[in-house]
């Protein structure tokens, strides 16, 4: 590559000085075009490089966008949003989509009010009470719970959680002609399962924060007499409150885009989002029609995604606003 | 009166809120080794060699993932040979090339964001612009472009990372000794930024092995070994995640724990793998 570098340098001054006699001398400081070249080049496969993730988004945006937008406008949107009955095959079809946004919306609020708790108190546990080999080993237990395909959260929730609920549905509801029995495959199986799955996303950024927290900190807030105890709930916690804030928000997106987990948990019927109704989330109702769906159908479903859509890219520009507001708090 | 301030006191609350605190990591830690246990234990008489090695047959009666195996993988070597290059190159021009302003801003809100799309919304995208607009269809390919964009944030952002901790001194040192940027970017930069680079690349792996929702309309269900190695590549072809949904769906549970243990072993190996290049990485 050098050689071949310095060949054609070589060329070029041989061609410049038969072409003008005026340049003669060979500079240091310009010359040479062929590596000139190549670096322009790399650059500008770079920046190309760069914008791939630009692109996408925007086609990503339009493409949900134009994709959804037809079934919103055919419908009408206060017809589609706010209508609970969803039957887009009925001979009278109706592709009201408001229990399944209410649906999602619940259940990822719920998910939230479980899995956090749990979450920033194992983050907790790693980055201040832990010793530091416990430490070792539940860091990567965590980090090994994200790598678990989310099918696998499914099948056990299939086989593990829905037999409980049913148990539990069977006591609650006894003798109770109105209640439709679903098996155990309902709201609360599937608030269950994506508790769980938020669990690594919550742990791991609130973790980094905590551990951000000067030592100092912690150091005055004990030698002020304060108990260890005291000192992580008074003092260390409150000052990660920015990081755990984005760890929160981080796990509303995951609990609302999850798909595959839920699916077959929450039962799939387009209900109320009460704890022991089978329910459809925003992804599973995509998920399950997706295959037998055309026409109206078919665009109805592309609207429940932009709705999904629509509520990630709100999560996303509160997540980038809270980044930057902490990157200036340092 | 006569309290002594050396005696101990201990407050119930310090004593609640440390309990609490025990209880979630040990709940955290229970519901993984809940799932491996259970996973292991249901999934380990599913699988033998004919479950191994073959491929479901209806007519036999049996059951066989050799064909979605090899699907995973055409899926995990073509996400990777599209989506590396791309997310180096992003990488490198974020941190080597661009400076600080609007343009990089915009770069890095717009990464973030495709980290924070869930892959459903991947999986219609890419059926409707891979899928249907390119015309691919069905295919591994339309699902491995679909996962390039996918992965794309998990390779720029470990990649930066890599290109953060290659020290300033190699950089002046080597323009100090006239090498051009291109040049020292080959030679110097990229190469000790090797470990951190493959690190993203493993981490990506274990992602594409695990996604469902983002395949699942784009790269289909076939189960069948390639007819021929190139051709496959426009043809369906089930993952791994997608026979496990299939059979659960189907309540074929036994071969659904079998698939299930093959992908926790898979992941438990990736990210083993991973924590050893990160190890090495932090040892330079």
């Amino acid at each position: 590559m050098d050689n071949t570098n310095v060949v054609t340098a070589k060329r070029t001054v041989a061609s410049n000085n038969a072409e003008g006699e005026k340049k003669m001398s060979f500079s240091i400081k310009g010359g040479n075009k062929a590596k000139n070249i190549t670096e322009l080049i790399m650059e500008i496969i770079f920046i190309v490089c760069a914008f791939v993730a630009v692109a996408a988004v925007l086609a990503i945006s339009a493409y949900m966008i134009f994709s959804g937008a037809p079934a919103l406008m055919e419908v009408g949107i206060v017809d589609m949003l706010f209508n609970p009955v969803w039957a887009p095959t009925a001979s009278t079809s109706s592709f009201g989509i408001a229990y399944i946004v209410l649906t999602s919306i619940i259940g990822t609020a719920f998910a939230i009010l479980i899995g956090v708790p749990v979450a920033v108190l194992t983050a907790v546990f790693i980055s201040e009470v832990a010793s530091k080999p416990v430490a070792a080993v539940v860091k990567p237990a965590v980090e090994l719970l994200a790598g678990i395909p989310s099918v696998v959260y499914g099948l056990m929730g299939l086989l593990m959680i829905n037999p409980l609920m049913y148990k539990l549905e069977l006591a609650i509801f006894e003798g109770s002609e109105t209640h439709q029995f679903t098996g155990g495959a309902n709201m609360a199986a599937a608030v269950l399962v994506l508790a769980v799955m938020i669990l690594p996303t919550v742990i791991n950024v609130s973790l980094t924060s905590l551990r951000a927290v000067p030592v100092s900190m912690r150091q005055a807030s004990l030698a002020l007499g304060a108990t260890p105890v005291q000192t992580i709930f008074r003092v260390t916690l409150p000052a990660a409150r920015s990081g755990v804030i984005t760890a929160i928000v981080l796990g509303v997106g995951r609990a609302i885009g999850e798909a595959m987990a839920i699916l077959l948990v929450a039962g799939n019927a387009v209900n109320a989002p009460l704890p022991f109704n089978s329910v459809r989330f925003l992804t599973t109702g995509i998920v399950s029609e997706m295959s037998y769906s055309s026409g109206l159908h078919r665009q109805a479903l592309f609207t429940i995604g932009l709705v999904l859509f629509v509520f990630i890219m709100i999560i996303n520009i509160i997540i980038n606003k809270l980044l930057e507001g902490g990157a200036e708090n340092d | 009166m006569t309290e002594s301030i050396y005696a101990k006191k201990i407050r119930p609350s310090d004593m609640i809120l440390l309990g609490l605190v025990l209880l979630s990591a040990f709940i955290s830690v229970a519901i993984l080794v809940g799932i491996i246990v259970y996973v292991a234990f249901r999934g380990v008489g599913a699988i033998n060699w004919q479950f191994l090695s073959t491929v479901q047959s209806a007519l036999n009666g049996t059951f066989g993932i050799i064909g979605n195996i090899v699907n995973t993988l055409y899926i995990i070597v073509i996400t990777l040979i599209i989506a590396t290059p791309i997310g180096i190159g992003s990488a490198v021009y974020l941190t080597e090339y661009a400076k600080r302003g609007r343009i990089v801003r915009i770069i890095e809100f717009t990464t973030e964001t495709l980290a924070g799309i869930p892959s459903i919304i991947y999986g219609l995208f890419g059926m409707v612009f891979f899928g249907t607009s390119l015309k691919l269809g069905f295919s591994i390919l339309c699902g491995s472009l679909t996962l390039t964009i996918m992965v794309l944030p998990t390779i720029i952002r470990t990649t930066q990372e890599a290109l953060k901790s290659v020290p300033e001194s190699y950089r002046s040192g080597a323009l100090g000794i006239g090498a051009t940027k291109w040049y020292m970017i080959r030679t110097i930069i990229l190469p000790s930024a090797m470990p951190g680079i493959i690190t993203g690349v493993i981490l990506s792996i274990g992602r594409i092995v695990g996604e469902s929702a983002a395949l699942l309309f784009t790269a289909g269900s076939a189960y069948l070994l390639p007819k021929s190695l190139f051709s496959h590549i426009f043809t369906p072809g089930g993952t791994l995640t997608i026979q496990l949904y299939l059979s659960m769906a189907k309540a074929d549970y036994t071969n659904a724990f079998g698939i299930a243990l093959v992908l926790l072993i898979i992941v438990l190996g990736i990210n083993a793998l991973a924590k050893f290049m990160a190890g090495k990485l932090s040892k330079n």
